[in-house]
């Protein structure tokens, strides 16, 4: 038996043989597969590798990493992008809401994300997803349709019910991460890193909304298409394998603007404000209006209002 | 010995068989997982550039964030009547209620019409202006007030930001519309609006690409610029007013 492992390790690796010390051939193996990534990969391509968290990474380590991803893009799309890091606001707590007496159903909320987010063309993304539902039987989430198709909207006896990230204050997605690749920042937002997110999809499963996208395939996006305003957190274009959801439009409303639903809805239906602000739309529609969660009986406590005006 | 147990152990694995054999055949041939609603709905990946005349072009001029005033556009005045006062002058006025004839045919009263018409609005004296219930005369551009005297719920939310479509800064400037913007006001029912293709369902997420979404990046000879491709039409969308 010994003389067979002695023959093997002479046979196959006689260099290294008694003449080495292990530690110095471990020494040597190192240097040169150091060397080798050094010269075979650029610089960018080993820092992207040995990033840290998003969260753990100094104000100067934001910076490189901004930059870094901005050649990066600026090389896969051929124009000038800028993602920032914009931090959240003191005293800003983001609601939305939504009025379900308004809303008809076009769609026009759910391509707007598309195109303001980055989302893939192809297989196709979709943060948003409008369901609908039979006025007789009332929000059923279970007998919803996504897929309607009429030639004109609303259709008579139907309602309809937009659903993206409720952007929970308690929200089972962020406890279910193994990795600590997603959590709720500041000023309400749940977010991912994405260059965190190990793909496990865990957060998937615990989500009761639906409302986290897996990257299956590698995602496109048209060049020309491509929104140049990003924020780390949210619109920059995502690699293949890694979960993806609405930020509340992170890179708009971080700068004060209003989501891209908000702006698109036809009907007025989409509300956005500042929860921590009296004054604000979102509170006054939770003091006038009789507002409504999606499943609260799971204790998610989402941001995201629903109501009727009428 | 052919015994109850058995007969069982053929009888039972031959059903559960048979059972899979059926799903199978059913979801190959679609009828599972094809709600028959549904149609060919779902079926293809469509990309917001298909029908871009639907966003509007940038909103932002004009506007800054964190100062808290609010813009409203200009009613949608026709200029090919306005100002009205250059055909209703002193010679054309005819105060009898009646079915409009020589002008504004096109302007058919879906508004409360048993119990209304022109003149209740538009005042007779100055054509260029409005005037309230208690004979106010008001200018276009404050036609909410007349709209708030019988709407006054819908007028206090539209006022509070419940009501209505807000454009720009959450935290400042922000626009508004008039309620004429969204509402023709003699007819003012929201018309029906022809929706945005349906997302695709996820056994056809995996399908082939269409070159009109797909991008150039390492393609070479293939190009984005076109809307739909050669004899497929881009989805048209109405809008109405």
């Amino acid at each position: 038996m010994s003389d067979v492992v002695k023959h093997g390790r002479d046979s196959t690796s006689a260099d290294v043989g008694q003449g080495m010390p292990r530690r110095e051939f471990f020494r040597a193996a190192a240097g040169t597969a150091a060397a080798l990534l050094l010269c075979g990969c650029d610089k960018d391509a080993i820092n992207a590798y040995l990033q840290k968290r998003f969260q753990e990474l100094s104000p100067d380590e934001v910076k490189a990493v901004l930059a870094r991803l901005e050649r990066k893009y600026k090389a896969k799309f051929g124009k000038d992008v800028t993602v920032s890091a914009k931090p959240a606001r003191g005293g800003v707590l983001f609601g939305y809401g939504l009025d379900l007496s308004r809303c008809i159903g076009c769609r026009r909320c759910v391509y707007a994300c598309v195109k303001e987010n980055n989302l893939s063309r192809q297989p196709q993304t979709h943060w948003i997803r409008v369901l609908e539902q039979e006025k007789a039987k009332g929000v059923d989430l279970e007998d919803a349709n996504p897929y309607y198709d009429p030639e004109t909207v609303p259709r008579d006896g139907y309602f309809y019910i937009p659903v993206a990230c409720q952007q929970c204050r308690r929200p089972p997605c962020t406890k279910a991460c193994p990795v600590k690749a997603t959590w709720t920042e500041p000023d309400g937002i749940v977010v991912i890193d994405y260059d965190w997110c190990i793909g496990c999809r865990c957060c998937m499963a615990a989500c009761p909304y639906g409302a986290r996208h897996f990257n299956w395939g590698e995602p496109t996006l048209p060049p020309e298409d491509v929104n140049p305003s990003m924020h780390y957190l949210g619109n920059r274009p995502r690699p293949r394998g890694v979960v993806e959801k609405c930020t509340f439009c992170i890179q708009r409303t971080r700068d004060g603007r209003y989501p891209a639903c908000v702006e698109i809805c036809p009907v007025g239906a989409r509300k956005f404000g500042n929860l921590l602000d009296p004054q604000s739309e979102i509170r006054l529609i939770m003091e006038q209006k009789r507002v409504f969660v999606l499943k609260s009986e799971l204790k998610t406590e989402p941001k995201f209002y629903y109501f009727y005006s009428l | 010995m052919w015994s109850k147990k058995n007969a069982l152990f053929v009888l039972l694995p031959a059903t559960i068989l048979v059972g899979i054999g059926a799903m199978v055949h059913e979801i190959r041939s679609g009828h599972r997982l094809f709600h028959s609603e549904w149609g060919s709905a779902g079926t293809a990946a469509h990309s917001p550039s298909e029908f871009s005349e639907v966003f509007a072009p940038d909103p932002l001029e004009g506007l800054t964030a964190g100062v808290g005033e609010i813009q409203v556009p200009p009613p949608p005045l026709n200029p090919e009547t306005w100002p009205c006062s250059q055909c209703h002058d002193k010679d054309l006025r005819n105060s009898e209620r009646r079915v409009l004839t020589a002008a504004h045919e096109d302007i058919v009263l879906h508004h409360a019409e048993e119990s209304r018409w022109c003149l209740d609005c538009h005042d007779f004296e100055d054509r260029d202006k409005l005037h309230l219930a208690n004979g106010e005369k008001i200018p276009f551009e404050e036609s909410y007030r007349l709209c708030g005297q019988c709407h006054g719920p819908t007028y206090r939310d539209w006022r509070l930001g419940i009501h209505g479509k807000r454009t720009g800064y959450w935290d400042g400037s922000k626009r508004y519309l008039l309620c004429v913007n969204c509402h023709w006001p003699h007819a003012p029912k929201f018309k029906p609006l022809q929706p945005l293709p349906a997302p695709v369902r996820p056994e056809f997420l995996g399908g082939t690409p269409s070159a009109e979404i797909l991008p150039a990046v390492g393609a070479g000879e293939k190009t984005l610029d076109q809307g739909a491709a050669p004899g497929e039409p881009a989805p048209a969308v109405k809008e109405e007013k």
